[in-house]
């Protein structure tokens, strides 16, 4: 039509262009499709593989920890469910824009939370990250509300520990922790991944393994958001192993309490085969604070604390054994036959090398009967004269001080046992008689743990049977991990130093009158009627005569006090150590071990008779009157003494609740003085129980 | 004069292809949509092809060369339309490409494209085919230039870029010389290089989506995302597909947009190899179709309507396949007759329409 109007105009497009247009067209379609034939002929199986990896994420399963029991198979560890959330850096676009939000929606501090990714840095994107444990049902539900904004943020289900409150026995059982970053670049940690659970002391820490268990998969299919379409396979987790602790719970508490606050540590052992019936330190701490993750604030608290919180004093602290090392030099002394032949008179100390060794009282005659219940010094001072130092280190050393137990729990203390070649290699000089007399009634060098003393000296009444300590039953172990385990546990262990019969008895009477109620007997308050309780007080300077006169008075400069006693007198069932840091005088612990003692006998006796368990009766609401003594008198200094006056609720001999306490303030002074006061306690039988009942259950106003 | 117009004369064999292409395309858009909040696209699509197959017939009614009368007018109102975008569109993902015209959004850039496939056409034909002067080639460029500057600053580089095949097509078989495409080559490509430095007309995260197609792993959660997305679902296809519904690619969201831009993928991997070739080859037949009817038209504007028309969807299906298997950038530009949208599917329609006009006049004079 309109295109006519010029006739040397083309018609027509060149079929040659049109041609060259069709081979472009075809060429195209073959580049494609050779394109197609690359990716999905091809490179088909590793795209599939990538394919699956976009959809497939794999889900741990954590492994439930092993539960702990007690000898009687009651329960003392147990788990909970809980979720824990981590961070996926891979998934998101932004991470570092994310974390405001995610620190608000998690109650997290948000330069917490950066720190914490940092020290991921180095990690591939993928490597889930931990910012979170036990989180609440709120935060879960701000996670899944954002689950578009912050595709990073996933959770898991854990199974986490639920330990006993108040922290019974938390030094023996430990806590578990997240692994470290430390942990992990060591070879011990070799199959753990950030995040994992370990223990990190006491029975979590050396039964780790067992405990553990071994973590499954989840293959779950999601998509591009993270949100769980579907699964496939599912590899199980297999649970941990529970454990059968050797510590009997009924003892554990009648220990825990006997301890009260005080500063320091109860051991408890069955001297025939080493099983660690309870075990005490003080103060303590809550582990289900570490069962999720400490707070930092929390953490400062316990690690700066002059009382060292998470240290366990049944086998950590090192201190002079005072008095209880005189059992042992009682050994030696009648084993070389010296002891036994000396017939002294006390006249309050001895000085045969210019400088006076003060004796606590004007003894009189002493022989070895009485030397061991008098706890006299001056006997002592006479015996290690005579023995000398070496024979004392050699008998110290069959009998395991300075030397580690051996005993299952991680830290162990070796103690020390001082000798001249000791001396000379860390201080370059000779060794002076005089130290030889320190030695002799445990001063000076010399240091002990209460778990050394415990073996020792039931190792002593068992007549020469020593043990190696444990607190799981070795027989219940696979044989591999057990022998694995007394390897890296190395100790003194399992040892027999005969001691000649005459001998043995003559020690193990002498400890038997130690808690018999006499003249210069040094615990005879810790009588116990109808129990053939037998031994030892020990009383240790912290500073010299010289250097107490002149330091400030206060608790710290108090001699840490020491009881070990045991039960029967010969063959012992059951060995109690008891520590008191600062404790003043050595009968109080051995009121506390008479405590254990008392409640181990009154459990075997009801066992045998097939009794039921003590019903607890009704609190019983007492008033009580006690004299307040001059804080600085003297004993049976009665002058500027005050008359205070409470009630108390008492239920099953414990205190269970204190009513008004006349003068609160001056309440805690009595409390303090009552329980330093052997005039008060003796006065009174009334005011000595309510003053010991309250300071035993920790409830100093 | 003229030849009793009858629609037996209308191409049945290529509307048969377009609409084989039309019940894959639904399938797929079914199958990407099914489990999403954009569930029941599916139904749209076959509206927009049912709105398409009518403007068709109706477009192929009109005598092509009026519409090629029309064209400058229509020209102008577009261009200005394109300015009016700019100045009151309505903004979505960051762009202002839309006009809402009543209840119908509207967007003038896809139309565009078929008012300069008549506009050029009518220009190279008003030149007879004989060889050409730089002035009338200037002219071709001014004319193909000013829609894709004013698109290109909406923004939609995609669509500016699918302007570009017409002038070429044109200028090709309108007469252009060996020497004056070479000078034309080597000055084009000193332009862009001088564009991409100057870092001015592009934005970053253009130029960032033009260049991670070459290794989607350097930034495989930004821009190379998308890539690398595509290409495991290609290939996770293999040679038969996953079946229908059941690319866990396409259907865990892992592929971006699978029912737009990258439905190709989507496809491969739930039909595999076989299919996408067989899709490959309905397209290449269907170019073919158009070539002939280019071929057999009654004069040179007629030729060089289907002509262009052939260029546009050649160079959409290369660029948006080649997208989806990793040989070209991501662009942004539909693939023709498979990806869901109202414009999208209406211009290819309009297009076969304008195409089947020539053809069924080719017998006139």
């Amino acid at each position: 039509m309109s295109t006519s109007n010029s006739s040397n105009r083309q018609e027509k497009l060149s079929s040659v262009k049109l041609a060259v247009v069709q081979y472009g067209i075809l060429l195209m379609v073959l580049a494609l499709a050779g394109g197609l034939w690359r990716l999905q002929v091809l490179g088909a199986e590793n795209f599939r593989q990538l394919a699956e990896a976009n959809r497939i994420r794999k889900e741990p399963i954590m492994a439930p920890r092993g539960k702990l029991f007690d000898r009687e198979n009651r329960l003392i560890v147990d788990n909970y469910p809980s979720v824990t959330c981590f961070l996926v850096r891979e998934q998101s676009h932004n991470v570092d824009a994310d974390l405001p939000l995610i620190a608000r929606g998690l109650n997290l501090d948000l330069d917490q939370l950066r720190a914490t990714l940092k020290r991921y840095q180095s990690s591939p994107g993928y490597q889930p990250i931990p910012i979170k444990q036990d989180i609440t049902a709120d935060e879960q539900a701000f996670i899944a509300a954002h689950r578009n904004e912050l595709p990073e943020l996933e959770t898991i289900d854990v199974e986490r520990r639920l330990y006993p409150r108040d922290g019974f026995a938390a030094h023996l059982i430990g806590y578990v922790g997240e692994v470290s970053e430390d942990d992990l670049n060591n070879p011990r940690f070799a199959f753990y991944e950030p995040g994992d659970v370990v223990g990190k002391a006491g029975v979590e820490e050396t039964y780790d393994a067992l405990l553990r268990g071994q973590d499954g998969s989840r293959d779950v299919i999601v998509d591009s958001h993270g949100r769980e379409v579907g699964y496939l396979r599912t590899q199980h987790a297999i649970p941990g192993q529970d454990l059968r602790l050797t510590i009997d719970n009924d003892l554990q508490r009648a220990a825990e309490l006997a301890l009260g606050d005080r500063n320091g540590a109860i051991v408890a052992m069955d001297p025939r085969n080493g099983e660690i019936l309870a075990m005490v330190s003080r103060p303590s701490f809550d582990p289900n604070e570490f069962a999720v993750k400490i707070n930092r604030a929390e953490w400062n608290k316990l690690v700066t604390d002059p009382d060292h919180p998470l240290m366990n004093k049944a086998i950590q602290a090192q201190l002079a054994p005072g008095s209880t090392f005189k059992i042992l030099m009682s050994v030696a002394g009648l084993q070389e036959g010296i002891a036994q032949n000396m017939h002294i008179v006390c006249n309050g100390g001895w000085g045969p090398y210019g400088f006076f060794h003060h004796c606590d009282e004007k003894h009189g005659p002493v022989d070895i009967h009485n030397a061991i219940p008098y706890s006299c010094d001056t006997f002592y001072y006479m015996l290690g004269d005579k023995l000398g130092i070496d024979r004392i280190v050699k008998y110290a050393t069959e009998f395991g001080f300075g030397q580690k137990t051996g005993i299952d729990l991680p830290g162990e203390q070796a103690g020390l046992m001082p000798s001249p070649d000791w001396l000379l290699k860390n201080f370059h000089h000779r060794w002076y008689p005089d130290e030889t007399l320190d030695v002799a009634i445990g001063q000076g060098a010399i240091e002990v743990t209460p778990i050394q003393l415990a073996r020792a000296i039931s190792g002593i009444a068992s007549g020469g049977h020593l043990v190696r300590p444990h607190v799981v039953f070795p027989d219940e172990l696979p044989p591999d991990f057990r022998k694995a385990l007394i390897d890296s546990f190395p100790g003194s262990g399992t040892a027999y130093v005969p001691i000649d019969p005459q001998n043995w008895i003559t020690i193990t009477d002498g400890m038997a009158q130690v808690t018999e109620p006499g003249m210069f007997h040094t615990a005879g308050s810790a009588h116990l009627e109808g129990i053939d309780f037998a031994g030892k007080t020990g009383t240790a300077q912290v500073m010299s005569h010289e250097a107490l006169s002149h330091a400030e008075k206060g608790r710290s400069s108090y001699p840490n006090t020491w009881f070990v006693g045991v039960t029967p007198r010969r063959d012992p069932e059951l060995v109690v150590a008891v520590l008191w840091q600062n404790g003043e005088f050595s009968f109080y612990p051995a009121r506390i071990g008479a405590k254990v003692v008392e409640a181990y006998v009154n459990k075997q006796r009801r066992l045998a008779k097939n009794l039921p368990p003590e019903k607890a009766p009704a609190p019983v609401e007492m008033g009580a009157v006690w004299s307040e003594p001059d804080a600085h008198g003297g004993p049976g200094d009665g002058s500027g003494a005050k008359l205070q006056g409470g009630s108390f609720l008492v239920a099953n001999g414990q205190l269970a609740a204190e009513g008004g306490l006349k003068t609160r303030s001056q309440a805690s002074q009595k409390q303090e003085a009552a329980s330093r006061q052997p005039a008060a306690a003796g006065r009174s039988g009334r005011s000595a129980l309510m003053a010991q009942t309250q300071s035993s259950t920790g409830k100093v106003p | 004069m003229r030849r009793l117009l009858s629609f037996r004369d209308f191409d049945w064999a290529l509307l048969g292809m377009v609409l084989v292409l039309c019940v894959v395309s639904v399938l797929e858009i079914y199958s990407t949509t099914v489990h999403t909040r954009f569930a029941s696209f599916e139904s749209k699509q076959m509206i927009f092809i049912a709105a398409g197959l009518v403007g068709m017939f109706v477009l192929a009614k009109v005598d092509y060369h009026r519409l090629l009368d029309w064209s400058p007018w229509m020209y102008g109102f577009f261009l200005l339309s394109l300015v009016a975008v700019k100045a009151v569109g309505h903004k979505a993902l960051g762009a202002r490409r839309w006009i809402a015209v009543g209840p119908v959004q509207f967007q003038p850039s896809e139309w565009v494209k078929l008012v300069l496939v008549l506009v050029v056409a009518r220009y190279f034909a008003n030149l007879g085919g004989r060889n050409l002067t730089w002035k009338e080639i200037f002219k071709a460029f001014t004319l193909v230039g000013a829609p894709m500057a004013l698109v290109l600053i909406q923004p939609d580089l995609g669509t500016t870029l699918t302007y570009a095949p017409i002038l070429v097509a044109g200028l090709f078989l309108g007469g252009i010389s060996f020497r004056q495409a070479a000078i034309l080559i080597v000055c084009g490509t000193a332009l862009i290089a001088g564009v991409w430095s100057s870092g001015k007309v592009l934005k970053p995260y253009q130029k960032a989506r033009l260049t991670s197609f070459i290794n989607p792993d350097n930034d495989p959660r930004g821009s190379g995302y998308q890539i690398r997305q595509s290409l495991i679902a290609v290939g996770d296809g293999g040679i038969w597909g996953k079946g229908q519904s059941k690319g866990s690619q396409t259907q865990g969201y892992f592929l971006p947009i699978p029912y737009t831009d990258f439905i190709f993928a989507a496809f491969s991997e739930e039909h595999g190899f076989v299919g996408a070739v067989f899709v490959l080859l309905l397209y290449f037949f269907i170019l073919m179709r158009l070539i002939q009817n280019a071929q057999t038209a009654a004069d040179l504007p007629g030729s060089l309507i289907i002509m262009g028309i052939v260029a546009v969807l050649t160079f959409q299906i290369a660029v948006n396949v080649g997208m989806v298997i990793g040989f070209m950038p991501v662009t942004g530009i539909p693939l023709p007759l498979m990806s869901y949208g109202g414009s999208s599917v209406l211009f290819a329609f309009l297009a076969l329409g304008v195409a089947m006009n020539v053809r069924m006049r080719r017998f006139v004079n």
